[in-house]
């Protein structure tokens, strides 16, 4: 099993395996998301499912960047692009993904001069260099990523850089969850929390889902072992009737997360009233946009945009996996029309989409391990 | 997009206190240590690192962890740090 061959404490997980099923009540189904996309990664690559019993099912939830943004604004992205000596600079994840006419790449082949960056800082550079251009940094990305654009903005504006600017689409994952939580599709159990995204928020955004939802909540690290020593976390609590925010990963999340990260973003950005996300639809409170403090930076200000709302292909059903209501796998396209190399809809773009994730390591055939068997008296 | 890197604290930018240079794999870039500001990091301690930002102070023992969970992971790990190698930042 891959697992054994390639995790070195294999041991462990077959004893959390154990302590896990020994926590599930007879006759009780547990449905546990998953909430980042990162995990939804760790768990298909190492085939984590095969150690939890058929009584508990992890749900892929919506933490992919890439896959929340709707198609509309892609086609907003590519006709800021189409403009007049700009330049876009943009993430690698996000030039795959398709809008209506095609993705980034096929526009740059019409045409556009969208670059690949690593680091929003890099488009600062691309600024300097190029005065008489325009840059805009398409910014996109949950609280993980926002303090890095927040952080450029006031970087440029320290500078008097004035040929930079941000096209804003940057989501927060609260209100998804909520949105989630709120959704008569679906009825889980607990959240496996976000890693990195708590580094910067914390765990105390998570409180309400524990105090007003009932349900636990337990912030995870990306190793095979962190996942499912938050299942057994989850459980545990389950078992007690607790429902509480718990840090799994407090070796890397502070329980009020980076303040610093915080002050920066707050002072660039606001919420937007609402703002579309792929699958989910309109969230209020969900997104932000740039403050009007640093308007001259807002390319949603400094350029005319679209805003066309564009309903993905009839055929995809990323908006289903992403709530978590289908598996990759039951959706109508998945592995034929729909693969990594030629993408119908963004969770098989990205490689913490679901889809990508289950397509490059996913098995029909579950082979779960003897500690997950729940047996019965 | 929410991959965190860890990477060496090599040295700190002379004049500019926002940057370090780290070590990610032995590609040796700068990156910005200013959502830091409260606890900067020193050369020798060890940073997550997500788009050119070090996002927390892990030790060591947490950096070998990921790192060896991102090597495990292929492409994805390969594509960040070829696009780190392609970084500006200064």
């Amino acid at each position: 099993m891959r697992f054994v061959d390639e995790f070195r404490d294999a041991g462990k997980a077959h004893a959390l395996a154990a302590k896990i099923a020994a926590l599930c009540e007879p006759g009780r189904q547990y449905k546990l998301m998953e909430v980042c996309g990162g995990h939804t990664h760790t768990i298909y690559k190492h085939g984590l499912e095969d150690y939890l019993p058929e009584s508990v099912t992890l749900v892929h939830g919506p933490g992919c960047p890439v896959c929340v943004i709707p198609m509309g604004r892609v086609d907003d992205a590519i006709h800021l692009a189409s403009q007049p000596d700009v330049i876009m600079t943009s993430f690698g994840d996000m030039m795959r993904v398709p809008g209506s006419g095609g993705s980034f790449f096929d526009a740059n082949a019409e045409g556009t001069n969208i670059r690949m960056v690593y680091s929003p800082l890099d488009s600062l550079k691309i600024a300097r260099q190029n005065p008489d251009k325009r840059v805009v940094f398409m910014a996109i990305g949950f609280e993980t990523t926002a303090p890095s654009t927040a952080m450029t903005m006031l970087r440029a504006a320290r500078e008097g850089l004035t040929n930079f600017s941000v096209f804003c689409n940057h989501v927060t994952i609260v209100p998804a969850i909520k949105a989630i939580l709120d959704s008569p599709d679906l009825r889980l159990d607990g959240f496996i929390g976000p890693g990195h995204v708590s580094t910067v928020i914390g765990c105390r955004p998570y409180e309400f889902i524990a105090s007003q939802y009932g349900k636990p909540v337990v912030t995870a690290g990306f190793e095979p072992l962190d996942i499912l020593q938050s299942i057994y976390m989850l459980m545990v609590q389950l078992s007690q009737g607790r429902s509480e925010v718990e840090n799994q990963y407090s070796r890397v999340v502070p329980w009020d997360g980076n303040q610093a990260a915080l002050k920066a973003i707050n002072e660039t950005m606001e919420l937007r009233p609402y703002f579309e996300w792929r699958g989910l639809g309109f969230i209020s409170h969900s997104a932000l946009k740039v403050r009007e403090k640093y308007a001259a930076m807002d390319a949603e200000l400094l350029f005319q945009v679209p805003g066309v709302r564009v309903a993905d292909p009839k055929a995809c059903q990323c908006g289903e996996v992403l709530k978590g209501v289908l598996k990759p796998w039951e959706c109508k396209v998945f592995g034929t029309a729909c693969t990594p190399e030629t993408p119908i809809g963004t969770c098989m773009v990205s490689p913490e989409g679901a889809c990508a994730a289950y397509y490059n390591f996913g098995r029909m055939n579950r082979n779960r391990v003897p500690e997950a068997q729940v047996t019965r008296a | 997009m929410c991959l965190g890197i860890p990477g060496e604290v090599i040295e700190l930018h002379p004049e500019q206190p926002d940057l370090a240079k780290v070590d990610v794999s032995g590609v040796r870039r700068m990156i910005n240590i200013g959502l830091l500001v409260d606890d900067p990091p020193v050369p020798g301690e060890w940073v997550l690192i997500h788009v050119g930002f070090a996002l927390s102070k892990i030790d060591e023992r947490e950096a070998a962890a990921a790192m060896e969970f991102l090597e495990g992971i292929g492409q994805a790990y390969e594509d960040e740090i070829a696009a780190l190698r392609a970084s500006l930042i200064e």
